[in-house]
């Protein structure tokens, strides 16, 4: 449905966004770009959905051309914004009734599918109110909506839950199942949230800085981290702790500055005994030892070297919820 | 698959769709009408305040001898048509601008992903920026009518004419400007320094005649003096340059100003 070769955006000024990076993305598949802001995952989409001509590589959306033949490639996608894009003045059955439109479908279709995409999210009751008094979430509800109105076959979400509290956040979350189940439409989602990545995904590829660093299915990738469980290790001298763990098991391992050296290895739990027998023989501090199951997180740890901060809102996100709270009271 | 019947019919047919860019057309025609009808403040702030103009200058001076306009028409019969003008102008400058405000709100990226041309959106914008023109001008005209203004029905065609192409122009103009902006602040200095002092300079308050002579050639030069002088002379058969020059000049406009602005929005990048 989806085909990127070498696809890369190099904005005005010099901004390299999106650093060759290829991928596919089969039919009725959920495929998940992961990475933290600025990575370049926007960029992607809107060369996707023919908005950014790029600058290198090429794309085949539905087996057209992005740069080639737009007018067919917009036909055939859906796509959710990043930041909302509704006419706040219009009720949501009208924002519906004009994207339909412009999409060329015909009236008794486009009233049967206006009903059909409120019941699948819940919308019904709501649909003729003006948007503006919608609930966050509502609107992010309509926008789904809309991006399935006119029957496409890619569905694009740009970080369809951000700024979204956790509830809000697992109802859009069964929305998206819901549509994928019932409208058989493969989805191209970006997103910073492991958790989301984790629950949606048949595929997910880490990104950051434009580039691709990894690919593939949840599952694989956590267990390719080559053990069946993490072990976090916290201490004043990760230097000297992590030198320990690799005389004690030599495998995949990962050391963190900020005081922690985390290990991935399989049946955690057994070997903490061990751990604290060599740190102490070898003179090492200790101050706490966790075991859990490998997580995205871990993952994306294991190739960027960082931590996506979920809790911590970045400046730019700080900046979007005011201008939403901003919208919101206009 | 989801086996919805409709899916067959999305099917990419051919790169332009007649019914699809017509469709495009009227939703954004149909959208400038409803946001016009739903905000009845702003409606009833764009009728007023050219209503206050009317009523401030036009009875206040309506007793005063102005040089280089004839004897026999008073000064309200001379303003109405220069306010009718003004009116028409500034709304549907402001329909243009409000590109501006769809790109900040995000829907400008909703409408430009649509399988639709650009000349399409930019044509449904404008004609919805001068309906709603025409109608305000339409009830200016009127209010000053009943006002005492001494204006001729039966040139209302010819007038309604004249506000078209005034109105074209300066949606024109707003997109163009618009697509030229990154924020709203900027538009506050456009409106200062290039349409404050072109609207003086056109004939809407005071004619080009009996002026200092520099000015009145400014007035000349200002093509915006020329739908003015149209609607004027449709109203109240006053005119200063001749209903053919007048009409020239305005459809030359019009179809400048059309341009500039398509050309501009099918540059605008989101
Ligand atoms: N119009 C633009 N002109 C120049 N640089 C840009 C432009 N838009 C984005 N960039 C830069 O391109 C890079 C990638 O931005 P992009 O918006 O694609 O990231 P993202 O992964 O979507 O991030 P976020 O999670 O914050 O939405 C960033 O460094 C950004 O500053
Ligand atoms: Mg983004």
């Amino acid at each position: 449905m989806v085909e990127a070769e070498g696809l890369t955006k190099v904005y005005e000024g010099g901004v390299l966004a999106v650093d060759g990076v290829s991928f596919s993305v089969a039919e009725g598949e959920i495929f998940g770009f992961l990475g933290p802001n600025g990575a370049g995952k926007t960029t992607t989409i809107k060369m996707l959905v023919t908005l950014l001509r790029p600058t290198g590589g090429s794309a085949r959306v539905c087996g057209h051309d992005v740069v080639g033949s737009p007018n067919l490639v917009r036909r055939c996608v859906g796509i959710v914004f990043q930041d909302p894009a509704l006419d706040r003045e219009l009720t949501g059955r009208e924002n519906l009734d004009y994207h339909a439109r412009m999409y060329g479908l015909p009236r008794e279709i486009r009233e049967r599918r206006i009903g059909e995409v409120l019941d699948l999210v819940g919308l019904r009751e709501r649909a003729d109110w003006p948007v503006k008094r919608y609930s966050g979430g509502m609107m992010r509800r309509l926008e789904l909506a809309r991006g399935l109105m006119h029957y496409p076959r890619v569905l694009f979400l740009d970080e369809p839950t951000l700024g979204l509290d956790a509830q809000t956040r697992r109802a859009i979350w069964d929305y998206i199942l819901t549509l994928k189940r019932e409208e058989g439409v493969s989805i191209f989602l970006t997103t910073h949230y492991m958790e989301e990545a984790d629950r949606l995904c048949d595929r997910v590829a880490i990104i950051d800085r434009g580039r691709i660093l990894v690919s593939g299915a949840p599952g694989d990738l956590k267990s390719g981290l080559g053990g069946g469980g993490v072990l976090i290790a916290r201490t004043p001298d990760p230097d000297g702790l992590a030198a320990v763990v690799g005389d004690l098991w030599g495998g995949a391992r990962v050391t963190l500055g900020e005081g922690e050296v985390v290990a991935y290895v399989d049946d955690p739990g057994r070997r903490v005994p061990d751990l604290v027998r060599a740190a102490d023989s070898a003179g090492v501090p200790l101050d706490s030892v966790e075991i859990r199951r490998p997580s995205l997180e871990d993952v994306y740890l294991r190739y960027t070297g960082r931590r996506i901060r979920e809790e911590e809102a970045s400046p730019a996100e700080v900046m979007r919820a005011r201008m939403r709270a901003r919208m919101r009271g206009r | 698959m989801g086996g919805s019947a409709g899916r067959d019919l999305v099917g990419p047919p051919a790169g332009f769709d007649v019914g699809a860019e017509a469709q495009a057309v009227y939703v954004m025609w149909l959208r400038q009408m409803k946001r016009f009808v739903r905000a009845r403040s702003r409606l009833l702030g764009n009728v007023i305040q050219p209503f206050i103009f009317l009523a401030g200058l036009g009875l206040g001076f309506r007793g005063a001898r102005i040089p280089g306009i004839p004897a026999g028409i008073d000064y309200l019969t001379f303003l109405a048509p220069g306010i009718v003008g003004m009116s028409v102008m500034f709304s549907s400058m402001f329909a243009g601008v409000s590109v501006l405000w769809d790109r900040q709100f995000g829907f400008l990226k909703e409408v430009l992903v649509a399988p639709v041309s650009r000349g399409s959106i930019v044509l449904g914008r404008t004609l919805g920026g001068a309906t709603v023109a025409l109608m305000q001008g339409a009830i200016i005209a009127a209010a000053s009518a009943a006002m005492g203004a001494s204006v001729d029905p039966l040139g209302t065609p010819a007038a309604a004419a004249f506000m078209l192409a005034l109105a074209l122009s300066a949606v024109g103009f707003g997109v163009a400007v618009a697509s030229k902006m990154e924020d709203p602040h900027g538009f506050q200095l456009v409106m200062n320094l290039l349409v404050m002092p072109l609207m003086f300079l056109s004939t809407t308050f005071f004619p080009p005649e009996g002026v200092p002579e520099a000015l009145g050639v400014l007035m000349r030069i200002n093509p915006l003096s020329y739908p003015m002088d149209g609607i004027r002379w449709a109203l109240t058969g006053l005119g200063y340059f001749g209903p053919a020059a007048d009409a020239a000049v305005s459809a030359g406009l019009a179809a400048a100003m059309l341009a500039l602005g398509a050309w501009s929005f099918g540059r605008m990048e989101v």
